[in-house]
């Protein structure tokens, strides 16, 4: 229980290992500590960012596909009244071409009646002129019974 | 038991001396080779075993942490990292929840006081008789007479050894102080208080009572801290000692006893590192 030396070599003892620790065992440990308390504090904020991130997307994607299915169904109702204004209208064009191709034969027919005419009118007058002539059985004169005739003609 | 042909004083006796290395008055630098003669060699002497065990258990202490500090890694710690680890931020939190000033040394102190004093007291649980019977084979084996060779495992039964420590830390208080608060400051602390009063003659004539008061609460924290430590771990000594008197018996009175030992083992260490640490923010802080 004396008092000796080995006080003052356990001082120097004692002050070595302190400046050892303090110089290449705390700081290191420590950084390696606060790095990886940082690691985490960083892994757990990606982690909640991301959760985030994902919740928006979710968001996001719904409210694209509810856009799309009212763009859809906008595109069908579009394409339906189109589809009938086009029937309608094709309807229209060719209730309009019937009664022109009807106009058309109509008139046709009216032609076709006037020149039957014409030529029953012509045809009926010569007959009626040989006609006349074997009635007669002379030959009358064409230059002057032609006003005769042709006024006959008229009246069929 | 060493030795059958000792007394149990002696038994006692010879494993409460130190190996002792110094200057005696006849026989110049020798090894003591009695208690007499290592009393003989007063100041001028040095304990081998204690500086071989502190200081062997202090590297031992160093190159493990540093092993650790060298290759830490951020990612998941294993191992020994991990134990590392939980030891540096358990003596983080405690400095920084007594200490709150800034500073890079004392939390590396508080580490270092920890687990130096805990290993120097953990080889307390070794059987008191294994490395003191090997010490003697050994100096036996040199030509030295066995019963002559002296071998105290345990550092911190040394009181040389709690002094050396809470000298230093003594130091760093008295630095602390002045390096804070200035000589003058510090000055002041010591013969300002705890009596203070505004009559300027009545001051001059309290100055005195303070100082005494104030030098004696200064003194009182290292040899307190010193003697705590030692107190402790060489009545533990002491008392495995007695039970390793007892013979076959000792065996069911060991066990608990070193069951024990383990809490006061940690707990000193833990006293001391905290101690350490609340003296020296006492230092740095006002504290009037």
């Amino acid at each position: 229980m004396n008092l000796n030396l080995t006080l003052i070599g356990q001082a120097i003892a004692f002050a070595v290992f302190v400046w050892f620790c303090m110089k290449y065992v705390w700081p290191p440990v420590m950084q390696a500590l606060q790095e990886r308390q940082k690691k985490i504090a960083d892994g757990l904020d990606a982690a909640s960012r991301a959760t985030r991130d994902l919740e928006l997307a979710q968001e996001k994607a719904e409210e694209t596909l509810r856009e799309s299915k009212e763009q859809a169904q906008q595109i069908l109702e579009q394409a339906n009244k189109r589809a009938n204004q086009i029937v309608e209208e094709a309807r229209d064009n060719a209730r309009a071409e019937g009664e022109r191709i009807i106009e058309g034969a109509r008139s046709e027919i009216d032609q076709e009646i006037n020149r039957a005419k014409e030529e029953l009118r012509a045809q009926v007058s010569l007959l009626a002129v040989a006609g006349a002539e074997r009635i007669l059985e002379s030959s009358i004169d064409e230059a002057k019974h032609r006003e005769l005739v042709d006024k006959l003609a008229a009246e069929l | 038991m060493a030795g059958n042909n000792m007394t149990s004083t002696e038994y006692i006796q010879h494993h409460l001396q130190n190996m002792t290395f110094g200057l005696h008055p006849e026989n110049g630098w020798s090894m003591a080779h009695s208690a007499a003669e290592a009393k003989a060699m007063g100041f001028w002497a040095i304990h081998v075993d204690t500086m071989l065990w502190s200081i062997g258990l202090g590297v031992l202490f160093l190159y493990l942490f540093r092993l650790v500090a060298k290759r830490a890694s951020t990612g998941v710690p294993t191992g020994l990292q991990n134990f590392v680890e939980m030891m540096v931020e358990f003596v983080d939190n405690s400095v920084r929840e007594t200490f709150h000033g800034k500073s890079r040394l004392i939390a590396p102190l508080s580490l270092t006081i920890f687990c130096w004093i805990f290993l120097m007291n953990i080889m307390d649980l070794v059987p008191v008789d294994f490395l003191p019977v090997l010490a003697q084979k050994v100096g036996a084996w040199f030509g030295a007479d066995p019963a002559h060779v002296y071998f105290k495992v345990v550092p911190t039964t040394d009181v040389n050894a709690t002094l050396g420590m809470s000298l230093s830390v003594f130091a760093l208080i008295i630095f602390y102080s002045i390096r804070s608060k200035g000589l003058s400051g510090f000055i002041a602390e010591l013969t300002l208080h705890p009596f203070n009063t505004p009559n300027k003659l009545a001051q001059i004539l309290l100055i005195p009572v303070n100082f005494l008061l104030e030098v004696v609460t200064l003194l009182a924290k290292p040899v307190s801290l010193a003697l705590r430590l030692f107190g402790n771990l060489y009545a533990g000594e002491l008392i495995f000692i007695l039970i390793a008197m007892v013979g076959l018996w000792q065996l069911p009175l060991h066990f608990p006893w070193a069951v024990f030992h383990i809490l006061i083992i940690t707990l000193q260490a833990f006293i001391f590192m905290m101690l350490t640490i609340v003296y020296l923010s006492m230092a740095t802080e006002e504290q009037h």
